[in-house]
């Protein structure tokens, strides 16, 4: 009898709420418009497209040379891997190979990208949740890794390091000494952060069950990366179609079991360990060599020809004003960045530009996912789920 | 299984759809007619040989002044299981652009085809929420059409309109000293 007049006196109705654009949990300007009955999240709408710049249209219209650094916005905490995925789909349209020791390098750079990007991740991620600790010392980690790429080609973030045909400049004793001693000193690192978080007992409230996806679902979400070895599906683009030197190196793909918050943070836990294997590997197995394709029709010349000689400095000069003229037909070719498969799809109709650009960006696909992991949780599970999916929004619209 | 033998399992199940099939650097594409994408979609995601379980992409193309139907839909499509890739185009006229949503066969087509719709306005039949997602939803024009300026169009967005009117306001507004 109580309980009625008290139900009475409280009429309780449904609730819609804006999360975001400009909320710090988000990791950038994603909106979710949340209908809540409580605690209880009932439906959960996400927006994007906030971030909009238009690259594949800008892509477009530009030449293939000068496309390249637009693709260091699109998921600008792992630009390298975004450059990789770019320079490799050109390749293969081109049907241009780069040198063996080219291919070494970028794949020791994307695999040190993944580190930063991974890292970033677990610090926002366990931030979100509510441990301070990792995210200081996440960043020092990243900082190392910054410091690297400024020491290989002067910039940090935006780097367009990787070149079509190759890499822009070959690295220095030094570069490959402090990196080794990176790559020794890191798997302590991870020690120290798995001590901090895996078994946490906090964390795992948080995460174990939370968010869960099954095997199927994942698949025909069209979910990549982390989100979909997760939940166990064995599908790795460096090992199903691999690029650059990813079939000369030896490293083992982590897989989750239950599909939930936890399972995708060991997975994402143990790339990085892989990763480092790999740039073990890499500095360990460098072959000796150029650095860039000798490929007049699609490669710059050398630039100190250029300033001594004519015929040379024409090249260049048709070179840089038209683009290089790609062979009639389309690809599609895909890399696996931090996020997932990033995917590059290009029409050529024999002109300097692409005919048609497409990137396929796997936080875009992965957004997508977000209310059917949210609808029927709580609140602070949103959080959970949005550092989960490992969103940057700058690929995700593009 | 190799990709045109794959082209060829199409043609075989469905000839009069097959209109070109096409390899390029290993990879083979299948130009198709579009009244029938979504059979020949749930035909390729169930066929036990076939077994295209993940759409890699969706995407439109602008074919405009080149090609006698103006737009094409790209599907990509890649087999986890069995380790092979095909690529489906399905031709689609200027005057009402329409095809049927494969959203059925995978739930991942949702947001390629919204993006789809938003940039090129192509309609998708069946589909469960098609609304713009990239662009505001009061904006005009399909801004990947080729026909679209790259600098935008001339007019402004409105709702960038609004947002000047107001900061002319706060200038013009007399503050106290």
């Amino acid at each position: 009898m109580e309980q009625i007049e008290i139900e009475k006196a409280f009429e309780t109705r449904e609730l819609t709420i804006s999360m975001g654009p400009q909320h710090p949990a988000t990791h950038g300007v994603l909106r979710l418009v949340l209908t809540l009955d409580g605690e209880t999240v009932i439906k959960c709408t996400p927006h994007v497209g906030y971030l909009h710049r238009g690259i594949e249209k800008l892509g477009e219209n530009r030449t293939y040379f000068s496309a390249l650094p637009l693709t260091d916005r699109l998921d600008y905490i792992s630009s390298m891997n975004n450059n990789v995925g770019y320079v490799n789909a050109v390749e293969k349209l081109f049907g241009l190979e780069a040198p063996e020791r080219a291919k070494f390098i970028r794949t020791m750079v994307a695999e040190m990208g993944r580190i930063s990007s991974h890292i970033i991740w677990l610090g926002t991620h366990v931030l979100d949740i509510g441990a301070t600790t990792p995210f200081l010392y996440a960043f020092r980690e990243r900082e190392r890794i910054l410091d690297l790429f400024e020491t290989l080609c002067g910039a940090r973030l935006t780097v367009s390091y990787p070149r079509i045909g190759g890499v822009r400049n070959d690295i220095s004793q030094e570069f490959l000494d402090e990196l080794y001693e990176f790559v020794l000193e890191f798997p302590d690192r991870m020690d120290d952060y798995e001590t901090l978080v895996t078994e946490n007992r906090v964390w795992k409230k948080r995460t174990v069950g939370i968010g869960i996806i099954s095997a199927e679902e994942a698949v025909n979400w069209g979910l990549t990366g982390g989100m979909l070895r997760g939940s166990g599906v064995n599908y790795d683009v460096r090992k199903h179609a691999p690029y650059d030197a990813y079939d000369k190196v030896e490293f083992d793909i982590p897989l989750g079991k239950n599909g939930d918050c936890y399972d995708r943070y060991l997975v994402r836990m143990g790339e990085m360990r892989q990763a480092n294997r790999i740039i073990k590997q890499c500095i360990e197995k460098l072959p000796a060599g150029h650095v860039m394709a000798d490929s007049p029709k699609f490669t710059l010349p050398p630039k100190d020809m250029v300033l001594k000689d004519m015929e040379h400095l024409i090249h260049q000069f048709v070179l840089i004003t038209k683009g290089p003229v790609a062979p009639e037909g389309e690809i599609y070719s895909a890399t696996e960045v931090p996020k997932g498969e990033l995917g590059f799809y290009f029409v050529s109709d024999c002109t300097g530009k692409p005919y048609r650009m497409r990137v396929r960006a796997p936080s875009f696909v992965h957004a997508s996912i977000l209310p059917k992991l949210c609808e029927g949780g709580f609140v602070a599970d949103v959080i959970a789920n949005i550092g989960t999916i490992d969103i940057v929004l700058g690929e995700c619209d593009r | 299984m190799e990709p045109l033998q794959i082209a060829e399992k199409i043609r075989e199940k469905f000839r009069d759809e097959v209109l070109e099939a096409k390899e390029f650097r290993e990879q083979a594409a299948v130009t198709l007619k579009k009244d029938r994408i979504l059979e020949i979609c749930m035909y390729l995601h169930d066929d036990s040989d076939l077994c295209f379980d993940y759409l890699v992409d969706l995407c439109g193309a602008d074919y405009a002044g080149k090609k006698e139907k103006r737009f094409d839909v790209v599907y990509h499509l890649y087999s986890i299981k069995c380790c092979h890739a095909i690529r489906l185009k399905a031709e689609v006229p200027e005057t009402n652009p329409e095809i049927d949503s494969v959203t059925a066969v995978w739930a991942g087509a949702n947001w390629h085809e919204r993006e789809c719709y938003d940039m090129f306005g192509i309609t998708f039949n069946g589909h469960p929420d098609l609304r713009r997602i990239l662009m505001p939803e009061d904006w005009e024009g399909h801004p990947l059409r080729k026909d679209y300026p790259v600098k935008g169009p001339e007019k402004e967005w409105s709702g960038f309109v609004e947002v000047l009117d107001r900061t002319k306001r706060f200038k013009d507004f007399e503050w106290h000293e």
